[in-house]
């Protein structure tokens, strides 16, 4: 790894994060590189004639021209193995403790740091034999890395051949060689430990469409707003619009196995309430602490620029290497606005010619090219067994002066096919979550997945509900300017069936037992009962009862109560609530 | 640093406030350096750029009246830094923190890179402890908590230099009487600021707990750039090795964005947003996050920066980027101002992101959080109804709308408004709330919990002073 070291290579020019080294004509584009005596942590963003420029991930005061430059010969890089879960790194994977124990309070330069205990030992279990033909991403044993998650120890993404030798089941460091693979280029020594650069993406070997819904037992986002397994989906960021508790509910309820959160360009005091607050959630499914299927990726606004740049990337990665395993993990990234700006300050270093708002030309390709490492995959191992991950990415945006029509969201919102649009107004009304249902959408068509669920057909369903509220939309315009009694029955019954979509679907706590999670059985139950109601309600109205009688019926107390009244496996007494609806409002 | 006090006189170019070097020899990025003019004075700047050719150095004093023949740049073999220690306490320096005071500079303390370093988030302690500042709508409504950044939005002519200097004197933890040591940087303020701050210190006595760092107007702008990280150098040894609570106050960092804006175009960079460097977020996030509280410390820095909306616009980069990075912000009003209200703090739009999780029972009061979500709703409402009765007249105005507007002005004149000298206890502040919100009836108060309501409210139809 080192052997490309040459030590004529010095700095000539120093500009802020942006350093210029001669005699870098043997380095490749894109290597990490150790800068000056105290060995920064850069990488080299553009080669001419002899002349590297790099970007630098520290401080670079102090530094002077002359100062050697060394590359490692690897472009920058992950560490991937045992370890990463429970781990708190900031943007180029260094474990913060690990930091802290070296540098104290503050964060020191040219500290180098493994992103995994090397010291640790593991226990290994072989799964693949001597003889085997394995190939890339062949699971050769396994680690329990947490009381939730047993890691896969794969074959790296590029070697194939006969597997001639594999440790026996014992305990081990990641460095230790744990299995030998016969290739055409050789005999190959297959550590624990491996290696990815953080900009690649790992290959999918197959990539499945993203029809089967990221199940949250959030109503709203389940049957309105669906995300999908694999799929990209944005959230603003607004301050006030209840973001952290809604990032709370996903991490906890969402049936992922593995999240990666990354804390790119934030506050420092609001990163440590997420680092404070992470540890301390609980799994509702296991009783375990998330932190045991979790990691975090803290680089606040004050950290080096460039390792703001290259957090994305390096959470993606992880999240991407967990996905070949055969695990569903969603990554959360909060917030990629502030990862847009450091690719235009980083931009602006380097002179290149702005476009719009001074973002570089290529920030929509950049963008696209993040959102499109999510994905649904199935890899089949060589004796046919078969597994699927998926990597689901949530993207907070924060738009400078709250304007959705800047460049950063105007890009993003190309490239995700869920918007939830968090709305400061519900959440002052307190009407949790706070996703709007006339500016949120969802282009993932899930109903494949539904159809198996129940009798009752979520397409419709959903179609229905969402067009109750479209109308309820345009006729509250009318009723602010004339009153709701000047409206027929006929229409104040949609008024009141959007507000019992409203309150009575729509709103779900976050802190209640029952309610706090949704199964989608119960969803599609109580969509149905609204609906049904709503059905009634009409032919009762039509047969000359008074909307007044209608709505005061004791029964539509009793649909406002369901969500907390019957419980989540409780789902035959949706059956008796409407039967109730039918006796209340029959003929 | 065997290399210090290498004397260079090849000038290549002088321009603005940047002067470019030839021929230079290990030279480090960031490098302090003395020019020798011709005329036998001295200035001082800094190394922007730097390489195996030439170096580009930022001058404070700007480069007008050097000679390229005549000057020479002496390069000192050091960063900029400071030595800091708790004897400045009580001291007036000027931007650079030399003393401006006649006294020499203490002797011996600690050197100290004025760049500073990012603290480790896992290092970092969440900011809970109420800072009760004696002002009603801020204790009130937008909290201030101890080692938050909490930027006050301002325009020319209010009174923003009257409330940071009512803060630093009042501010206090709750329930205690623990002070707080003030770090004091002006950056580009007029003369008469200055001296009122000064002397506002000096009257109260709490000048002997403060630290003064003066960059004036008519002082080099390119000294505006490191002004504040002077100030939050020491603020960060009181507070992280001398255990103190420390109080920053920033003033005004508008002046200091426009001197990064005069360097940047200087030296040619590729501008962004209304000319302002791409960096912008990344070079104010470098000092706004130089605050908050520790694991491993006792103490806390608390910033208050001050900065004037070029035009009253707060969607102006100076303003739209401080609140993407502080943790809400204190909005002054000019109808407010105008109509005499003390401190014209429009509650609407100002807030404090953090204060939620530092009040309430057990902390400040109970009844604390309702009430300030009941006063921020009914005093928005007031709002709409104010602009409804400008079309409709006010006599056509519902019952409960009369009293909203009755509300508005008794909230106005009697909460947000108080004396630059009252200083106000939380519970004197939530009784008087409580004593407003009877001007409203109670159907128009759902904030409040029915209990609250019981055992608070109390139905007036005039509001009056006791």
């Amino acid at each position: 790894m080192m052997s490309t070291e040459k030590a004529e290579s010095v700095i000539i020019r120093i500009n802020g994060p942006v350093v210029m080294a001669d005699a870098m004509g043997y380095a490749n584009l894109g290597d990490q590189v150790k800068v000056g005596h105290e060995g920064l942590t850069g990488e080299i963003i553009s080669l001419e004639n002899d002349v590297a420029t790099i970007q630098v991930y520290e401080n670079t005061i102090g530094i002077k021209p002359g100062e050697p430059v060394v590359t490692l010969g690897i472009p920058l890089s992950v560490t991937l193995g045992p370890g990463i879960l429970k781990s708190i790194y900031d943007g180029i994977q260094r474990p913060l403790h690990k930091l802290e124990e070296q540098s104290g309070r503050f964060i020191g330069r040219g500290l180098t740091v493994s992103g995994i205990d090397v010291e640790a030992k593991w226990e290994f279990t072989p799964v693949a034999k001597v003889g085997d033909k394995v190939a890339a991403l062949s699971v050769l044993g396994t680690i329990p890395e947490t009381s939730l998650i047993v890691h896969k120890v794969m074959v790296p993404p590029n070697i194939s051949g006969e597997l001639v030798w594999v440790a026996d089941a014992g305990e081990y460091a990641v460095t230790d060689v744990v299995a030998k693979i016969k290739t055409d280029a050789g005999e190959k020594e297959i550590t624990i430990m491996q290696h990815w650069p953080i900009r690649t993406p790992r290959p999918a070997p197959k990539r499945l469409p993203p029809k089967i819904p990221m199940v949250t037992g959030q109503r709203v986002i389940d049957f309105l707003f669906p995300a999908a397994r694999g799929g990209a989906c944005a959230i603003p960021g607004g301050f006030g619009t209840g973001k952290t508790v809604t990032q709370h509910q996903l991490a906890k309820w969402s049936d992922v196995d593995i999240i990666v959160y990354v804390g790119c360009g934030e506050r420092g005091n609001e990163m440590t309430q997420v680092l404070d607050e992470f540890p301390s959630l609980i799994d509702p499914h296991t009783n375990k602490p998330i932190m045991e299927r979790t990691t975090l990726i803290a680089n606040t606004s004050n950290m080096p620029v460039t390792a703001r740049e290259a957090s994305i990337y390096t959470g993606l990665t992880l999240a991407e290497y967990y996905r070949d395993m055969g695990y569903h993990v969603a990554m959360m990234a909060d917030s990629s606005s502030r990862w847009a700006e450091a690719l235009r300050e980083i931009s602006g270093r380097l002179e290149e010619m702005p476009a719009e708002e001074g973002y570089p030309a290529y920030l929509a390709s950049r963008i696209g090219e993040v959102y499109e490492r999510a994905g649904r995959v199935q890899i089949t191992e060589t004796n046919g067994d078969v597994r699927e991950g998926s990597v689901t990415i949530i993207g907070a945006v924060s738009p400078p002066g709250g304007d959705f029509s800047e460049p950063v969201v105007t890009h993003t919102k190309r490239f995700v096919r869920t918007f939830w649009g968090l709305d400061r107004d519900l959440a002052s009304a307190r009407h949790f979550p706070s996703i709007n249902w006339l500016t949120s959408y969802s282009e993932y068509d899930v109903s494949e997945w539904w159809e198996g669920r129940s009798d009752l057909s979520w397409k419709d369903l959903r179609e229905e509900a969402m067009g109750i509220l479209k109308e309820d939309d345009r006729l509250q315009n009318i009723v602010k300017l004339i009153g709701p009694d000047a409206l027929p029955d006929r229409q104040r019954i949609i008024l009141e069936t959007a507000r019992m979509i409203k309150e009575a679907f729509l709103q779900q706590s976050a802190f209640s037992d029952v309610d706090s999670y949704c199964p989608v059985e119960k969803q599609l139950a109580m969509m149905d009962v609204i609906l049904y109601f709503h059905e009634q309600a009409n032919k009762s109205l039509a047969s000359g009862q008074t909307l007044h009688h209608v709505i005061g019926l004791e029964v539509v107390e009793d649909i406002y109560r369901m969500k907390e009244a019957i419980g989540q496996t409780e789902i035959e007494k949706f059956t008796e609530l409407k039967n109730e609806i039918e006796e209340a409002l029959g003929s | 640093m065997q290399t210090g006090g290498k004397i260079i006189k090849d000038l290549q170019s002088a321009g603005g406030p940047i002067l470019v070097v030839n021929r230079v020899t290990d030279v480090a990025y960031g490098e302090v350096v003395e020019i020798l003019c011709g005329d036998g004075t001295t200035r001082r700047g800094s190394v922007l750029d730097i390489s195996d050719k030439r170096a580009v150095i930022q001058v404070f004093e700007g480069a007008h009246g050097l000679s390229l023949r005549n000057t020479s740049v002496k390069f000192l073999g050091k960063t900029m830094d400071f030595t800091v220690s708790k004897e400045l306490l009580g001291r007036v320096l000027d931007g650079t923190g030399q003393p401006l005071d006649g006294a020499p500079m203490p002797f011996g303390g600690e050197t100290r890179s004025i760049y500073g370093s990012a603290i480790n988030p896992v290092m970092r302690a969440y900011p809970e402890d109420v800072i009760e500042t004696g002002v009603s709508v801020l204790d009130c409504m937008n909290t201030l908590v101890r080692g938050q950044k909490l930027p006050v939005f301002s325009g020319n002519g209010l009174p923003h230099n009257e409330l940071a200097a009512q803060i630093a004197r009042q501010a206090r933890i709750r329930g205690t009487d623990e002070e707080f040591a003030v770090v004091f940087a002006a950056m580009g303020v007029k003369h008469d600021d200055a001296d009122f701050f000064r002397n506002e210190f000096e009257r109260t006595g709490a000048l002997e707990r403060a630290t003064m760092f003066l960059n004036l107007a008519s002082d080099p702008a390119e000294e505006r750039l490191v002004t504040p990280r002077f100030a939050l150098t020491l603020a960060e040894h009181l507070a992280f090795d001398c255990d103190m609570h420390v109080l920053v106050i920033l003033s005004d960092m508008t002046n200091y964005c426009e001197a990064l804006r005069e360097m940047t175009s200087a030296r040619g960079e590729v501008p962004s947003r209304k000319g302002y460097p791409g960096y912008l977020y990344s070079d104010l996030s470098e000092i706004y996050e130089r605050c908050g509280r520790t694991r491993d410390s006792k103490g806390t820095i608390t910033q208050l920066p001050v900065l004037t909306m070029p035009n009253d616009d707060i969607t102006h980069p100076i303003p739209d980027l401080t609140g993407y990075i502080t943790e809400g912000q204190i909005v002054l009003d000019r109808e407010l101002h105008q109509k005499g209200v003390y401190p014209p703090i429009n509650p609407l739009p100002s807030l404090s992101r953090i204060m939620k999780d530092a009040i309430g029972e057990g902390k400040t009061l109970a009844d604390h959080p309702n009430v300030a979500n009941q006063l921020y709703a009914s005093y928005s409402r007031v709002g709409n109804i104010r602009a409804l009765a400008a079309i409709v007249g006010a006599d056509e105005l519902t019952d409960a709308d009369q009293r909203h507007l009755k509300f508005g002005d008794a909230f106005e004149a009697h909460f947000i408004g108080q004396a630059s000298s009252e200083r106000r206890t939380i519970e004197d502040t939530l009784a008087l709330a409580w004593k407003l919100l009877g001007l409203l009836p109670t159907q128009a108060l759902h904030r409040v919990s029915p209990e609250e309501l019981k055992v608070n409210y109390k139905s007036i139809s005039e509001f009056e002073e006791e």
